[in-house]
C-alpha cells in the first residue's frame, strides 16, 4: 500500500507516462441498437440514422463517419437533412426539433447540434396541436414546415427556429379555399404528409389522413388542386415531374393521381391493392420512380395479406413485371431508394435501394439482374448471432491475412458487385497502420473474423462449426428459405438470425495462431476443435478423442447438458478453416479456458472439472488433471441443477432491481437550477426507504477450499522457461484456477525430427495455492530482462526479439484481487499490488499490451492493461507492478459490456456498447483508429459532382453519457490543438482563446496531451 | 532415575543445572547440561519418564527468578526457563485434565512459600474456579480494539484474527443511510451497516461488533462513496486480517479517553489489555503486509 500510494512523484516518470498513455474511445463498430430514424442526403450522399436512446450517426463513404448524441436522451423520430446542406434536423418523440451541422473547424468537420427548439401553440391548445408528425425542410434552406396532429403546418425559420405565424398553414384555411362539394367532409385530421414540388419550390403538398391531398401556393394561399380518398391516408408523394402524385393507405392500397388545375375532384389514374384481394395491411410508404427506359420502379412497404403474412416485414419492389417482397427478420423502421441526386434531371433512375431494419442495414442493388444486396463495408450486425466471446489478433502476417480474404470472399459471391453507393465525404484517417483481426464467437457455433484494422469493421470470413455435429435441424432447411408459395414474392434478406440451432454449439474461447495458421475453438458443450487453414475445400472426418477431466473422481453426477453428437465419416468444408480434430470434454461442461501452442503443436483446454493437454500433430492426449474439489457438488453436477443457483438468480435480480433503482437515479438530468435540488432529494430519501426496506445483504467470509467452483480452469499459459532448476528452461504449461491455485507441469516435447515418434511428456511441477484464493486470471512469465515471453513462433519469424534466458525468470501471477510477482525457478513471493484490498475493484480482464512513446520512434514499454469490475481501465507496470494511469472507462453496471472487453497487444480495446455494437477505445498515444474525414460543404452546391471533395474532417460528437468522464468535452480543445499543428495560425488563435477562456488548467492540460497524441499517430502512419 | 549428584552450588557455573520437578506430591530431581537444554518436547517427555507417567497429558510450570508461576509449553519459554533457573529449575506438573488453570499464582504451596506472586491476574483473589481458560499455547488473538487514541470516542476499530482459524468471520453487511451533519445542516447519507451477525462467528464471538454499527472504514480505506459490493470485496480481501472501523449503534460502550489516567496529552490509551502497540498512521502494519504472503507453494523435484 505505502509501496504504490507514495510512488511515483518522480517528474520524469510523469513525463514519460505522458508520452506513453491516453484515453480515448474512438469509434463505434458495427450496428446502431436500436434504431429509430433513417435520413439520408442525395447532395451530400451520407446517410443518417437515429437511435431511441438519441444519437444520431452518419455514414458516408468508407471510413467517413460522425456521430452526435442528443442531451435528451430521447428516441430520435425522424432526420431531415436540409437540401443541399451539411445541416440536418432531427425530431424527437418529445417533440423537439434539433438542428446539427457538419462544420468545417481547423480542417476538419465535426458535428455539433447548434439549435434545438420546442413548437409552442396559442396558450391554451391542447398539446396534439403542436405534435409535429412530419417535417418539411424547404428547398430555400431557411424555412421549415411542420406538420401537426391538429392539422396545422406551422412555418419556423431557420438557423434560429422563429416561428412565422402569419405563413402558418390552418386546416381552417385550407377548408375555406376548398371547393363547397369537399368541405362537408371531416377531410382533416392529423397531417401525414408535406412536399415540396419538385420543381417548383412555391407548391407544396399537404396530405391528411382522413385522405384529402392538397397542394398549396404558398405564395398566394390558396389550394391548387385537391385530391380525395376514400381510404385513410397513409403517405403522398410527388413524381419527378410534379405532374402525377402517388399516394398510399391504410387498406393496403396505393393510387397515382394527376395534378390538375382546374378545380373538379380528380379520380385516380390508377389505384391498386398489390397483395388483394383479401384485407391487407397498411402500405406506409410508396415511391414510384421513373427510368428512361420507361417503365417505372414501385417500391412500397408493408401491404402484405393481413391474415397470413399480416406479421412479415416487407418492402416490395416492382419493376418490368418482376416483384419481389424483400422480407426481413426485424422490424423495418424505414426505408429510402437511392436516385439521381440533381433534381433538374429528367427521370429518377433508381438504383438502390436502402432499408434501416431494427437489427440491421440492407442494401440493394436495383440495377442489377436480381436485384442482389451490397455488402455494406459498415455497420455490421455482429449480433446476427449473439456474441459469446471475442478474440483480438494484431499484425497479421500479409500471408494469413490474404488467405481469410480469398477464403472469405468466396463466401460472399451472392452479393452484388455495386460500389457502396453511399460514399460521401472523404477519410483522411491514415492507413491502418497494421493489420488487425477481431474474431467473434458467436451462439450458432459461427467464428466471424472481422478486419478492425480501421474505422470500419469489416467481415472478411465466416466459420461455422456446426457441420461438425449432428443437430436437429437439417442444414439443408437453411439453404431454401423460400420453400412456401410463389405469392406474395418473398425473399428473405439480411443476415440478422438471432434463433440457434442448439445453445451448445456457441463458441466460448478462441485462440489463433497468428504465423502458422492453427486455430483452436472450444464451445458450450466441452468440444474444442482444433482447426488448419486451407486453401482448397476438402472432404476430411474429424478426428475424435475424448477428455475424460474426472478421472478417478466418484459419486459424481452430471446433470448438464449432453455432449454433442458428431457426424461420422467424413464432412465436406470448404476453403477457409477446417477442422482436423475434436477434443470432447467429459463431462460436457462451457470450456473456460484455451491455449494453443503452434510450435510445440500442442492445445491445453479447461472446463470447470479440470484441464487437458493434446497433441495435435500425434493427435493423442498427453494429460488431463482433475482440479475439482470433492466437495464441490454444484461444478460435479452441472449448470442445471441445484438450490443454490436458484438462490443466486434470485439474488442478482434483486440486485439488478436495485441496481437500476439506482441508475434511474442518476439518469435524471441535472436540469433547471430552481426545483432540480428539491425534486432529486425527495427522489433520494425515497431511494433511501426503498433501500431501508428491502436491504441487499452481503455475506463477509474469507474464502475457503469448500467454496463453489474452484476448480474451474480460468486461464492456461505456455511458457519455455526454467522450472526445475536454473540452469535448464524447458516448455512448460500453466494452469490457474478459480480457487487460486497454479500448476505447473513441465513438458518435454521431442524435436522437430523425432516429433511423430516420441511421445510428449508432462509432469507436475508445482503448485501454488494463493492464500486468498482469488480465481487467476492471468499468468505470464518475463524473461531475464522482465519483457514478457514471446508468443509462440513470433521469433522463428524475426517479430520479437528473442527472450532472455540468461538472467533469471519471473513469474507474475494475477488473481481478480492481486497482482503477483515470483522468483523461478524456486518459487518464492517477490513483490505484489493488491487491488481489492485497497479499491475494492476485482480484475475482469489483464492482458499485456506493448505501449509505444509518442516521442521517441523506438521507445516503447511492456505493461499490463487491466479492466477491472469496476469498469476502469488501468495500466499496471512490468515489472514493478506500479499503477500508471486509471480511466474509467464502462459504466459498472454494465456488466456484459465488461465481460465483453478484449485488449488488443498495443493497447486498445473492444468492448460491447449493446448486443451489436463495439466500442473501440486505446490507451496509447500512439496507436488511435477513429474517423478522420471531410464532408466539404462547398461540394454540396454542386450537385451533379457529389463525390468529389477534399479537405479534411473528423467526427467528434458530443461525448456518450455511457460513464466516460475523460472523453467528453476535453476532448475538443485537443482537437483543435491538433490541427493548429498541422495547419495554420487562425487555428492556433483560436487554441489559444479556447485555452485563455472558458477552459481552466485542466482542458489545458488535456490538450496538450492530446497533442502528443496526434504527433504520435502521425509518425505511427508514416 | 536421573538424580543429580551435584548440590546447589556448583550449579550456577558448572555446564550443568539441577532440576527439581514436582507432580502431586512426588519430587524428582534431575540435572540438564544448561548449554544444550535440547528441544521442549524431549524435556517433556523427560518428565513424563521421571515421573513414569508416559502417557498421561500435564502441564508444566516452573518458578521464576521472580517466583512467578510460568508455563513451559514451547521452545521458547523453555529455554527461557533454563536460562534463567538458578540456582535450580524448580518445575511444577499438572496433569492437563485435572489442571486447575488459575493455578498459575494461586497455588497454595507456592503461596505458603511466598516465593511466587501472581501477576497474570492481579484481581485473582476472587476466584471464579469455573471458568476454564486454556493454556497460552491454545490462545491466539482473536480480536482487538485498536488506534483509540486517534478515533474520536464514537468510533472503534476493531481488528478481527481470522488467521489460523476455522471460524467464520461471521457477518453481513448492508447498505443504509445515516444522518451526518454537513454545511447544509443535518444530511441523510449512504452508507454500509452491518446486518447481521452469525451467532458463533468470529464477528460476534468479539462482542465488539454489533447489527447496525455503521462500517466507515475497511483496513484503512474508507468506504463512503464506495458501492456495498466494493465494500464486500475490500472486506473479503482483507479477510485474513480485517480492520475494520465502525461507529457502534449502541454508543453506551464505548472506550471513555482520560477518565482513568490524568494524562494531559490525550495520548493515553485504554487498550493495555490489548497489547498491540500504538500507532498514529494506522491500519497498515507490518503483519498486514506479510500475513498472506505464507501462499502454500508445492516444488516437486522428484522427476526427470
Amino acid at each position: 500500500m505505502r509501496r504504490f500510494l507514495r510512488s511515483g512523484h518522480d517528474p520524469t516518470r510523469e513525463r514519460l507516462k505522458r508520452d506513453l498513455f491516453q484515453f480515448n474511445k474512438t469509434v463505434e463498430h458495427g450496428f446502431p441498437h436500436q434504431p429509430s430514424a433513417l435520413g439520408y442526403s442525395p447532395s451530400l450522399r451520407i446517410l443518417a440514422i437515429g437511435t431511441r436512446s438519441g444519437a444520431v450517426k452518419l455514414y458516408g463513404a468508407p471510413g467517413v463517419e460522425f456521430m452526435g448524441l442528443h442531451r435528451e436522451n430521447n428516441a430520435v423520430m425522424q432526420i431531415h437533412f436540409l437540401p443541399g446542406q451539411c445541416q440536418l434536423i432531427t425530431l424527437l418523440d418529445d417533440n423537439s426539433l434539433h438542428l446539427w451541422s457538419l462544420k468545417v473547424k481547423g480542417g476538419v468537420s465535426e458535428l455539433h447540434e447548434d439549435e434545438c427548439f420546442t413548437l409552442r401553440g396559442p396558450p391554451g391548445a391542447a398539446p396534439s396541436a403542436t405534435q409535429i408528425t412530419v417535417v418539411l425542410p424547404h428547398s430555400s434552406r431557411e424555412l421549415l414546415y411542420l406538420g401537426t396532429e391538429s392539422g396545422n403546418v406551422f412555418v419556423v425559420q431557420l438557423p434560429a427556429f422563429h416561428t412565422l405565424e402569419d405563413q402558418t398553414i390552418s386546416s381552417e384555411a385550407v377548408l375555406q379555399r376548398l371547393p363547397e362539394e369537399a368541405r362537408h367532409r371531416r377531410v382533416f385530421e392529423m397531417v401525414e404528409a408535406l412536399q415540396e414540388h419538385p420543381r417548383d419550390p412555391s407548391q407544396i403538398l399537404i396530405g391528411y389522413s382522413r385522405g384529402l391531398i392538397v397542394i398549396w401556393d404558398l405564395q398566394d394561399r390558396r389550394v391548387l388542386c385537391h385530391v380525395l380518398s376514400s381510404q385513410q391516408l397513409e403517405n403522398a408523394s410527388w413524381q419527378r415531374d410534379g405532374r402525377l402524385i402517388v399516394s398510399c393507405h391504410s387498406d393496403g392500397s396505393y393510387c397515382q393521381w394527376p395534378v390538375s388545375a382546374d378545380s373538379q375532384q380528380p379520380e385516380p389514374l390508377r389505384s391498386c391493392v398489390p397483395y388483394g384481394p383479401f384485407p391487407c395491411k397498411a402500405i406506409t410508404k410508396v415511391f414510384w420512380l421513373t427510368t428512361k427506359q420507361g417503365l417505372p420502379f414501385t417500391v412500397f412497404q408493408g401491404g402484405m395479406p393481413r391474415a397470413s403474412y399480416g406479421d412479415r416485414h416487407c418492402i416490395s419492389v416492382v419493376h418490368n413485371g418482376q416483384q419481389t417482397a424483400f422480407d426481413f427478420t426485424s422490424r423495418v423502421i424505414d426505408f429510402t431508394v437511392l436516385i439521381e441526386a440533381d433534381p433538374a434531371a429528367a427521370f429518377d433512375e433508381p438504383y438502390a435501394l436502402v432499408v434501416l431494419a431494427e437489427e440491421e442495414l440492407v442494401v440493394i442493388d436495383l440495377k442489377a439482374a436480381g436485384w442482389p444486396s451490397v455488402q455494406p463495408p459498415y455497420l455490421a450486425s455482429l449480433h446476427c448471432s449473439a456474441i459469446t466471446c471475442s478474440h483480438h489478433v494484431s499484425n497479421i502476417p500479409l500471408k494469413l491475412w490474404e488467405r481469410v480474404i480469398t477464403a472469405g470472399s468466396r463466401q460472399n459471391t451472392h452479393f452484388s458487385t455495386m460500389e457502396w453507393p453511399i460514399d460521401g465525404g472523404t477519410s483522411l484517417a491514415p492507413a491502418p497502420p497494421q493489420r488487425d483481426l477481431l474474431l467473434t464467437g458467436h451462439e450458432d457455433g459461427t467464428v466471424r473474423f472481422w478486419d478492425a484494422s480501421g474505422v470500419c469493421l469489416r467481415l472478411l470470413y465466416r466459420l461455422g462449426t456446426a457441420q461438425v455435429f449432428d443437430t436437429d435441424t437439417d442444414p439443408n432447411d437453411n439453404l431454401n428459405p423460400q420453400g412456401e408459395e410463389d405469392w406474395p414474392p418473398l425473399r428473405k434478406v439480411g443476415s440478422f438470425d438471432p434463433y440457434s440451432d442448439d445453445p451448445r454449439l456457441g463458441i466460448q474461447k478462441i485462440f489463433l495462431c497468428k504465423y502458422s495458421g492453427y486455430l483452436a475453438v472450444a464451445g458450450t458443450a466441452g468440444q474444442v476443435l482444433v482447426l488448419e487453414l486451407n486453401d482448397e475445400a476438402a472432404e476430411q472426418a474429424v478426428e475424435q478423442v475424448e477428455a475424460d477431466l474426472l478421472q478417478d473422481q466418484e459419486g459424481y453426477r452430471w446433470k448438464g447438458h449432453e455432449r454433442l453428437c458428431a457426424r461420422s465419416g467424413p464432412v465436406h468444408f470448404e476453403p477457409g478453416f477446417q477442422p482436423f480434430v475434436l477434443v470432447q470434454c467429459q463431462p460436457p461442461a462451457v470450456v473456460t479456458s484455451l491455449a494453443l501452442h503452434s510450435e510445440w503443436r500442442l492445445v491445453a483446454f479447461g472446463t470447470s472439472h479440470g484441464f487437458g493437454l493434446f497433441d495435435h500433430q500425434q493427435r493423442r492426449q498427453v494429460f488431463v488433471k482433475c482440479t475439482l474439489h470433492p466437495s464441490d457438488q454444484l461444478a460435479l453436477e452441472g449448470p442445471l441443477s441445484r438450490v443454490k443457483s436458484l438462490k443466486k438468480s434470485l439474488r442478482q435480480s434483486f440486485r439488478r432491481i436495485r441496481r437500476s433503482r439506482v441508475s434511474n437515479r442518476k439518469r435524471r438530468p441535472a436540469g433547471l437550477m430552481g426545483e432540480a435540488p428539491e425534486s432529486s432529494t425527495r427522489a433520494e430519501r425515497a431511494g433511501l426507504q426503498n433501500m431501508e426496506l428491502a436491504p441487499v445483504q452481503r455475506k463477509i467470509e474469507a474464502r475457503s477450499a469448500e467454496d463453489s467452483f474452484t476448480g474451474f480452469v480460468r486461464t492456461l499459459y505456455f511458457a519455455d522457461t526454467y522450472l526445475r532448476d536454473s540452469s535448464r528452461h524447458c516448455p512448460s504449461l500453466w494452469a490457474g484456477t478459480n480457487g487460486g491455485t497454479v500448476y505447473a507441469f513441465s513438458l518435454r516435447v521431442p524435436p522437430a525430427d523425432r516429433r511423430m515418434d516420441e511421445p510428449v511428456r508432462a509432469e507436475q511441477v508445482k503448485e501454488i495455492q494463493l492464500m486468498h484464493r482469488a480465481p487467476v486470471v492471468g499468468i505470464l512469465v518475463l524473461d531475464g530482462h522482465s519483457v514478457p515471453l514471446p508468443e509462440p513462433l513470433e521469433v522463428a519469424h524475426d517479430l520479437s526479439k528473442s527472450p532472455d534466458m540468461q538472467g533469471s525468470h519471473q513469474l507474475l501471477v494475477v488473481s481478480e484481487e492481486q497482482f503477483k510477482v515470483f522468483t523461478l525457478p524456486k518459487v518464492s513471493a517477490k513483490l505484489k499490488l493488491k487491488l481489492t484490498a485497497l479499491e475494492g475493484s476485482r480484475v475482469r480482464r489483464v492482458s499485456v499490451a506493448h505501449f509505444s512513446s509518442c516521442r521517441a520512434e523506438d521507445y516503447g514499454e511492456h505493461h499490463l492493461a487491466v479492466l477491472t469490475n469496476l469498469g476502469d481501465v488501468q495500466v499496471v507496470s512490468l515489472p514493478l507492478l506500479k499503477p500508471q494511469v486509471r480511466y474509467s472507462c464502462i459504466r459498472r453496471e454494465d456488466v456484459s459490456g465488461i465481460a465483453s472487453c478484449v485488449f488488443t497487444k498495443y493497447g486498445q480495446g473492444f468492448y460491447l456498447i449493446s448486443p451489436s455494437e463495439f466500442e473501440r477505445f486505446s490507451l496509447s498515444t500512439k496507436w488511435l483508429i477513429e474517423p478522420r474525414c471531410l464532408v466539404d460543404p462547398a461540394e454540396t452546391k454542386n450537385h451533379s459532382q457529389p463525390r468529389n471533395s477534399s479537405g479534411t474532417k473528423r467526427a467528434s460528437g458530443q461525448a456518450r453519457n455511457s460513464g466516460s468522464q475523460s472523453d467528453g468535452e476535453e476532448r475538443r480543445p485537443g482537437l483543435v490543438m491538433e490541427h493548429a499543428l498541422l495547419n495554420d495560425e487562425r487555428v492556433l488563435k483560436e487554441i489559444q482563446s479556447t485555452l485563455e477562456g472558458d477552459h481552466g488548467s485542466y482542458g489545458d492540460r488535456r490538450s496538450q496531451r492530446s497533442t502528443a497524441g496526434y504527433s504520435l499517430s502521425n509518425g505511427g502512419a508514416e | 532415575m536421573n538424580r543429580s549428584h551435584r548440590h546447589g552450588a556448583g550449579s550456577g557455573c558448572l555446564g550443568t543445572m539441577e532440576v527439581k520437578s514436582k507432580f502431586g506430591a512426588e519430587f524428582r530431581r534431575f540435572s540438564l547440561e544448561r548449554s544444550k537444554p535440547g528441544k521442549f518436547e524431549e524435556f517433556y517427555g523427560l518428565l513424563q519418564h521421571v515421573h513414569k507417567i508416559p502417557n498421561v497429558e500435564v502441564l508444566v510450570g516452573y518458578a521464576d527468578i521472580h517466583g512467578d508461576l510460568l508455563p513451559i509449553n514451547n521452545d521458547d519459554n523453555y529455554h527461557k526457563a533454563v536460562s534463567t533457573a538458578n540456582p535450580l529449575l524448580r518445575i511444577f506438573i499438572q496433569k492437563k485434565e485435572e489442571a486447575d488453570y488459575s493455578a498459575f499464582g494461586t497455588d497454595t504451596l507456592i503461596k505458603k512459600k511466598n516465593v511466587l506472586t501472581n501477576v497474570l491476574r492481579p484481581d485473582n483473589h476472587r476466584k471464579k474456579p469455573h471458568i476454564v481458560i486454556s493454556m497460552p499455547q491454545d490462545f491466539r488473538p482473536v480480536s482487538s480494539i485498536i488506534d483509540v487514541d486517534i478515533l474520536p470516542e464514537t468510533h472503534r476499530r476493531v481488528r478481527l484474527y481470522k488467521y489460523g482459524t476455522e471460524k467464520p468471520l461471521g457477518f453481513y453487511i448492508r447498505d443504509g443511510s445515516s444522518v451526518r451533519v454537513t454545511p447544509h445542516g443535518l444530511e441523510k447519507v449512504p452508507g454500509i451497516f452491518i446486518s447481521r451477525l452469525v451467532p458463533g462467528g468470529l464477528a460476534q464471538s468479539t462482542g465488539l461488533l454489533a447489527v447496525n454499527d455503521e462500517v466507515l472504514e475497511v483496513n484503512g480505506i474508507e468506504v463512503s462513496g464506495k458501492s456495498l459490493d466494493q465494500v464486500t470485496d475490500m472486506m473479503i480481501a482483507n479477510s485474513r486480517n480485517l480492520i475494520i472501523t465502525v461507529r457502534p449503534a449502541n454508543q453506551r460502550n464505548n472506550v471513555v479517553r482520560n477518565s482513568r489516567t490524568s494524562g494531559s496529552s490525550g495520548q493515553s490509551t485504554d487498550n493495555s489489555l490489548l497489547g498491540y502497540p500504538q500507532q498514529i498512521e494506522p491500519s497498515f502494519e507490518p503483519e498486514d503486509e506479510d500475513s498472506d504472503e505464507d501462499d502454500i507453494i508445492i516444488e516437486d523435484y522428484s522427476g526427470f
